[in-house]
């Protein structure tokens, strides 16, 4: 797809986030903004899947796990527009009854959504166990997965880590949302990653880095990370991304991790960002 | 006079080991993993004789939870084993999110539950699984009496569709049930009929209840004694049968009296048919370094607290 088409749907990707935690002053805009640009990418030029027929068991389907799942407004509205499930739907979330529950669940039958999460440090287990499932059923398509920076501070991720690099398992491509900030305030602050290459490199794994608002770029980062699976080594991206990017007052603090924008607030945040494919 | 056939002597793990071989022989999706415990989880068949479907995870027990869900996406039905403390305490939240709210398909395995674990004490003698398991919803917890039975039950959970918490244990001890009975989820067995008194028990105190029921037959005390190996879905219809001729009950478990199976008696009776109940369980304490049936006696999970239970709760019916 061309760069351009997919700078539109992430505006309007963006612009539905806003509208979602807004509508029921709830919800967490600041890492779902931050990652809008790298699930666009990943669901409309990266992933081969099916939208119009989900199934769990995604046989021949690359799939994707959202493991930092309080970013879900940002996960449900690439999925509603990726035509998982019809965009009006969007309008429901975190209301009672709705399929889309505050973090994502299987239980509401969601299509597109396989795990709940929400409870930090486990979705790259469970893509390490969706991995060897595929190898057994001789099913090549890839496990891809989207972490936080602050919830590489659980221990799970570190025994998945060290799992996956010493079992040779290279049909997952991990990604961590680099955006230096948590709830408390930087992750500097709260609790330092130290070298975070440094420590994914001596559990043995791959690491690319990669701009995470370039759509061109990380075009380009998956087409290299997916060239290096296979190869009996796991793969890890280090995303630099911005908390709040495409709106100017909630760019770059992470004030706005879990904070819904006012009626005001957000008229001014949806005047940056274009009405692209039409809102929900 | 009562009276089993007694089919040898085992541990109720290596009924589980057998029963996971002979499911890695039928079931091509069947797949185990462990965490550092092959030997005494008695893994060590299916792991040579299914080794690209054996999974040595090392000693990171949510990883191994968190896995085995993820296998399920691909229609794997994953057994996880490790001790039950391990299984249940040290990867609750695990459970809780990416199994049981999930609604995987995962089968977690737990052994050396409870104080028949032993020597190695008080760290390693859950005694509150049970309770954590039953809480959560979607969850099956089964706890089967000996080699046979739970044998039986590893192989019957593999067709039944949800997480399933199975917990069996250390000891060596009597096989009292057949090699070939069927394994019915959810349905009680009633192992003798009686007038007087009903004692529900399950894992090893089902053994001890026999035990303890011929020692009251020889008091002219008529037992019915229920073998209750499906904490949940708990067969609820066969306790109130029991209870309507019988009129008291005794429950017997090796778990904390708190969220235990006599606990989910006594909601059953609660609301249904309000009569004494004694339960033979552990009151709100560790256990400690002992041999397993030292510790039984010294816990009051022993066949002489069963014959107490079930005359002091006779004579509270009587009173």
């Amino acid at each position: 797809m061309e760069t351009l088409e997919l700078e539109r749907i992430a505006s309007q990707v963006r612009r539905d986030i806003l509208r979602m935690v807004a509508a029921v002053n709830s919800g967490h805009p600041g890492g779902s903004l931050g990652c809008t640009d790298f699930a666009t990418v990943l669901y409309f030029e990266v992933m081969k899947h099916n939208p119009a027929s989900f199934s769990m068991d995604g046989i021949g389907e690359d799939i994707f796990y959202l493991s930092n799942g309080h970013i879900s407004p940002m996960w449900y509205s690439v999925l509603a527009r990726a035509g998982y499930f019809p965009t009006a739907e969007l309008g429901t979330f975190r209301k009672l009854g709705t399929r889309l529950q505050g973090h994502p669940s299987t239980d509401k039958k969601l299509p597109g959504i396989r795990m709940a999460s929400g409870s930090l440090g486990q979705g790259l287990s469970v893509a390490l166990g969706t991995a060897a499932s595929k190898k057994l059923n001789g099913d090549d398509r890839i496990v891809y997965t989207l972490h936080g920076d602050g919830e590489l501070q659980e221990g799970q991720i570190w025994e998945a880590a060290m799992y996956a690099a010493a079992n040779k398992v290279d049909n997952v491509i991990a990604t961590i949302d680099y955006n230096g900030r948590q709830i408390d305030g930087d992750v500097d602050q709260v609790l330092s990653l130290g070298n975070l290459r440094g420590k994914w490199e001596a559990f043995g794994w791959i690491v690319l880095e990669m701009d995470g608002h370039r759509i061109d770029e990380i075009k380009a980062t998956m087409a290299e990370a997916k060239a290096l699976s296979g190869n009996g080594k796991p793969v890890v991206i280090i995303m630099k991304t911005e908390m709040g990017q495409g709106v100017d007052f909630m760019i770059g603090s992470h004030k706005w991790h879990g904070v819904a924008p006012n009626p005001e607030q957000l008229a001014n945040a949806l005047s940056q960002l274009p009405e692209t494919l039409g809102d929900y | 006079m009562i009276e089993f056939e007694i089919f040898g002597n085992k541990d109720t793990r290596s009924g589980f080991g057998e029963g996971l071989q002979e499911l890695g022989k039928k079931n091509p999706n069947v797949v185990g993993l462990c965490a550092d415990l092959t030997g005494s989880l008695k893994m060590d068949a299916f792991q040579k004789e299914n080794p690209d479907r054996f999974f040595q995870i090392g000693i990171a027990e949510a990883n191994m939870i968190g896995m085995a869900a993820g296998m399920t996406v691909g229609g794997k039905i994953p057994f996880t084993g490790t001790f039950a403390n391990f299984s249940t305490g040290r990867v609750y939240d695990q459970i809780r999110q990416s199994v049981a709210y999930s609604n995987k398909n995962v089968k977690i395995c737990a052994s050396h539950a409870g104080l028949t674990l032993g020597e190695d004490g008080a760290t390693h003698q859950i005694l509150e699984d049970i309770g954590m398991m039953k809480m959560l919803p979607n969850m099956a917890v089964i706890v089967p009496c000996d080699f046979n039975q739970t044998k039986q039950a590893t192989i019957a959970i593999a067709d039944h569709e949800g997480p399933v918490y199975l917990r069996f244990g250390r000891p060596v001890m009597p096989i009292f049930t057949k090699p070939d009975a069927e394994f019915v989820i959810g349905k009680a067995d009633v192992l003798l009929e009686g007038t007087d008194v009903t004692i529900i028990a399950c894992g090893h105190l089902v053994w001890k209840s026999i035990e303890a029921a011929k020692k009251l037959e020889a008091q002219g005390v008529s037992v019915e004694l229920i073998n209750m190996h499906t904490i949940k879905p708990l067969d609820t219809e066969a306790i109130l049968k029991s209870v309507a001729k019988t009129k008291c009950v005794v429950t017997a478990e090796e778990h904390m009296i708190a969220g235990g199976l006599g606990e989910s008696v006594a909601q059953v009776l609660t609301r249904n048919l309000l009569v004494p109940q004694e339960f033979v369980a552990v009151d709100d304490t560790f256990g400690e370094s002992g041999t397993p049936m030292e510790l039984m006696t010294k816990y009051g999970i022993d066949t002489d607290n069963v014959v107490a239970a079930a005359l002091k709760v006779i004579a509270r019916k009587n009173a």
